[in-house]
C-alpha cells in the first residue's frame, strides 16, 4: 500500500514540478525537509522515551494488568458471545489496555492473537468455513500443539468475519488513546504554545467515535442474532 | 470548554505522579523500569526515522511542485461547506490507508498552518481519535484468514466520521 502511495506522490511531484517550473523549489524541499525528519526525530526521541519509560513503570508494577481485567465488564457488555474462561477475552482486553495507554508496539501482537483465538472459537462452535484448523485431533493435547502450529486450510473456501471480530476491529478502529503522545511531539516541534492543549478535546473526540462505534456493533449483533434465531424456526 | 482545556493541564502530571507513587510504593525499581521502558522508546524512533525521512520528503516536494495549492483550489468549494480547511481533505483519505504516510501531511499542516491555528488544532484532535482502517483491517484479518469483512468496513467508516465531525466541533470551539 505504502510503496503505491509513496511513488504516486513522489512522481507527482516531480511531474507537476517540471509544469509548473518549479524545479529549484522542489529540490530544496527535497534536501531540506530530510534535514527536518532528522530534527522532528530527536524531539519526538525525548517525548516517546519519557512516556515509555514511564509504561514500563506501569508495567512492572502491575497496573496494566489491574487494569487489563478492569475492563472486563465492558468486554462481557461487547462480547457477550465468547465464553467466560476462552482465551480470546485475555488477548482482546490486552490489546484495548494496551490502544488506551499508547502502547502501540504491544497492541498489534495482542491484537492478531484475539483474531486468531476469535478464529478458534468459530471452529469451536462448528462453523464449517472455520472447519479444518483442527483436522488431526481433537485431544487437549493435540489442541494445544496447534496453537503454534496452523496449517494453511487449502481447502479455499472464504472464511466470513464473526460477529465478535467485526466488533472487535471496529472497536479497534475507533481508537481509544488516552494521550496522543505523538502528536503531543509534533506539536512541540513545530512550536505551539501548548502542545498538550488537545488531549481532552481528543479524547472526547475518541470517545465520540467509540460509541458510535458501540452503539453500531450492538445494533447489528442484536440484527444478526434475530435474523439467525428466525432462520432456526424456518428450520423447525 | 474550559474545564477540558484544564483537564489537558493536569492529565499527564497525575498520570506521572500516580504510575511512579504506586510503581514506588509496590516496590518497583522505578528508575530502572523507567530507563529500560526510555531505552525501548528510543529505539522505536529509531525505527521510524527512515519513514519518516522518506515521507517528509515526499510531502515537502509535493507542496514546493504546487500540488497541493492545486488541490487546495479544487477542493476549496467542497470543503468550506462543511467547515474543513481544504488543506485536511488530502490527509482525510490518506489517513485510511497508511499512519504513516498521513503523519507526512500532518507535519506539513503544522509547518505551513501552524500547530494552533484552526487547522492544526483539528488535525491534532483528527489524528487522535481514530486508527487506519483499511491497514488495521488488512493486517487483522489476515491473522485469522478471513476474507468476507461483513459489516466490519461501513462500522469503522462510522467511526472515523463520527471521529471526525466531533474534531470538527471540538476544534472550531478551542479557537
Amino acid at each position: 500500500m505504502l510503496n503505491a502511495i509513496w511513488a504516486v506522490m513522489i512522481m507527482i511531484a516531480v511531474f507537476y514540478g517540471a509544469f509548473t517550473g518549479r524545479m529549484s523549489d522542489v529540490t530544496n524541499a527535497a534536501l531540506d525537509s530530510a534535514g527536518e525528519a532528522i530534527s522532528l526525530c530527536i524531539t519526538m526521541a525525548g517525548v516517546v522515551g519519557l512516556w515509555m519509560g514511564i509504561m514500563e513503570i506501569a508495567t512492572k508494577a502491575g497496573l496494566v494488568k489491574k487494569l487489563t481485567r478492569g475492563i472486563e465488564p465492558f468486554l462481557r457488555f461487547m462480547f457477550p458471545g465468547i465464553p467466560r474462561d476462552h482465551p480470546a477475552n485475555q488477548y482482546i482486553a490486552a490489546n484495548i489496555i494496551a490502544n488506551i495507554l499508547g502502547l502501540g508496539w504491544a497492541c498489534t501482537p495482542a491484537g492478531l492473537k484475539a483474531m486468531e483465538a476469535l478464529a478458534r472459537l468459530e471452529t469451536e462452535r462448528g462453523n464449517p468455513e472455520y472447519a479444518g484448523e483442527e483436522e488431526t485431533g481433537t485431544g487437549p493435547a493435540q489442541k494445544k500443539a496447534q496453537v503454534n502450529f496452523r496449517p494453511p486450510s487449502g481447502s479455499g473456501k472464504t472464511r466470513s468475519a464473526s460477529n465478535e471480530m467485526c466488533t472487535f476491529l471496529i472497536l479497534n478502529i475507533s481508537s481509544l488513546q488516552l494521550i496522543p503522545v505523538n502528536m503531543i511531539a509534533y506539536r512541540n516541534q513545530y512550536g505551539s504554545s501548548s502542545p498538550t492543549s488537545i488531549i481532552a478535546p481528543a479524547i472526547a473526540a475518541t470517545l465520540f467515535s467509540t460509541l458510535v462505534a458501540v452503539i453500531y456493533c450492538k445494533c447489528k449483533d442484536v440484527s444478526g442474532r434475530r435474523r439467525r434465531a428466525g432462520r432456526k424456526k424456518e428450520a423447525v | 470548554m474550559k474545564a477540558l482545556a484544564n483537564l489537558s493541564d493536569i492529565v499527564i502530571p497525575v498520570l506521572i505522579f500516580f504510575v511512579v507513587g504506586y510503581g514506588f510504593v509496590s516496590r518497583v525499581k522505578v528508575y530502572e523500569s523507567f530507563l529500560k521502558g526510555a531505552a525501548d522508546g528510543l529505539k522505536i524512533v529509531a525505527d521510524i526515522m527512515p519513514t519518516l525521512i522518506g515521507l517528509l520528503v515526499a510531502v515537502g516536494m509535493l507542496r514546493a511542485s504546487g500540488f497541493f495549492d492545486l488541490l487546495g483550489n479544487v477542493l476549496a468549494p467542497v470543503t468550506e461547506a462543511v467547515g474543513l480547511p481544504a488543506q485536511l481533505m488530502p490527509l482525510l483519505v490518506v489517513k485510511l490507508f497508511s499512519a504513516s504516510a498521513a503523519t507526512g501531511l500532518v507535519l506539513d499542516i503544522f509547518r505551513t498552518a501552524g500547530p494552533d491555528s484552526y487547522a492544526g488544532l483539528l488535525t491534532s484532535i483528527l489524528m487522535s481519535c481514530t486508527e487506519t482502517v483499511f491497514y488495521t483491517m488488512s493486517v487483522y484479518f489476515l491473522a485469522a484468514k478471513v476474507t468476507k469483512t461483513r459489516y466490519t468496513l461501513p462500522g469503522a467508516l462510522l467511526a472515523t466520521l463520527a471521529g471526525t465531525v466531533a474534531s470538527v466541533i471540538l476544534a472550531a470551539r478551542m479557537v
